[in-house]
């Protein structure tokens, strides 16, 4: 260690919490386990099925959207279904 | 009822042989029956570290393609009556490794032993998916470093997606064992702490392998290192690890091989 880095704060922190931080973003952003790559085909799959016992809907007016954040992931699904009379 | 263990990493060279073997004899020497499986057709090492190597007549692609029974190409430890090895092939194609020839070996190994340990190849490809995929528990072998963390969580995905339990829907038990880990450098913040990669990797802890001279001694001479010398530190860990695998309770503890100063202060002098 050299005499300049006793007043590097981050230096003398030890790279370790640096070492975490990276690996948490990174796997954040790879998604690896439980969610599948094709997760949203396979939801929008299901979700199609289930709406169309009950109603007839037009697969292309299903659209499923994933909005990853840091912390929380929302999911919107907007199903445009024929006039219920 | 047979259990298959798969033990695994991603990364190369942090640790997986050297577990398969201490696991192995640990649980041999408890008096389970065990297979432990090479699965790195054309890079083994299994044999060598069990000091087998030159016991090897026929291997798994052998029996794979029919030529041998599985009961000709397994070898018997000299040291545990109750540990064999199955080596792999040295020579073939590592394409030889075929998916049915896989299932039909594990289903007879799953007949005559306690535990089967598969000891998986590095990396993702056929080697590595083909270890995993009859595995009823995986043992994720990480070291407290960026790469193979990484890889770590990659091969967790692939544990969820490509194995036989999870096309059944079921779940493969999965348990990380933390090798090379340095206490002294993980306290001064220089290194990944056994909490830090936990929360990383959300998978329960089997054990934490301190870095050890013993490990590399051990492979010099051909023994899995609870053999070695039993009263080691990463002798001690596996140990653990492995009670801890029969679903036993032991408290999470890493073993040292640092002696007390008076013993320092002896060593010195007699040296």
């Amino acid at each position: 260690m050299s005499i300049f880095n006793w007043f590097n704060w981050k230096y003398q922190r030890g790279s370790a919490p640096v070492a975490r931080d990276r690996l948490k973003v990174l796997l954040e952003h790879e998604g690896r386990r439980g969610v599948k790559p094709d997760l949203l085909g396979l939801l929008r799959g299901e979700i199609v099925a289930v709406i169309c016992r009950h109603v007839t809907v037009k697969p292309e007016n299903v659209q499923v959207k994933m909005n990853r954040g840091a912390t929380v992931s929302t999911l919107a699904i907007d199903i445009e279904i024929p006039c219920l009379v | 009822m047979a259990k298959v263990l798969v033990v695994t990493s991603g990364k190369g060279g942090v640790g997986k042989t050297t577990s398969t073997a201490a696991l192995g004899a640990a649980l041999a020497q408890s008096g389970e029956t065990v297979a432990v499986v090479d699965f790195d057709v054309g890079l083994r090492n299994l044999d060598l570290v069990m000091g087998a190597e030159r016991r090897v007549v026929f291997d798994f692609i052998n029996v794979i393609q029919g030529t041998v029974k599985l009961s000709q190409a397994l070898i018997r430890d000299k040291r545990l009556d109750t540990l064999w090895l199955l080596p792999a092939s040295q020579t073939r194609d590592k394409d030889a490794l075929t998916a049915d020839g896989v299932a039909k070996v594990v289903a007879q190994l799953r007949q005559k032993f306690d535990w089967v340990i598969c000891d998986s190849p590095a990396g993702i490809e056929r080697g590595a998916t083909l270890a995993m995929r009859h595995a009823d528990a995986a043992v994720i072998v990480t070291n407290p470093e960026v790469s193979s963390v990484r890889d770590s969580d990659r091969i967790i995905g692939l544990l969820d997606a490509k194995t036989e339990k999870a096309e059944r829907g079921e779940r493969v038990e999965k348990h990380l064992l933390i090798t090379r880990y340095d206490p002294v450098r993980a306290g001064k913040g220089e290194m990944l702490s056994i909490e830090d990669v936990l929360e990383i990797l959300s998978v329960p802890l089997l054990g934490v392998v301190p870095e050890s001279q013993e490990v590399l001694r051990a492979s010099n001479i051909g023994a899995p290192v609870t053999l070695c010398n039993a009263s080691s530190a990463p002798a001690r860990a596996y140990c653990d690890a492995m009670r801890r695998l029969k679903g036993e309770n032991v408290p999470m503890t890493i073993p040292s091989d640092r002696k007390h100063l008076f013993g320092k202060l002896f060593r010195r002098r007699a040296a």
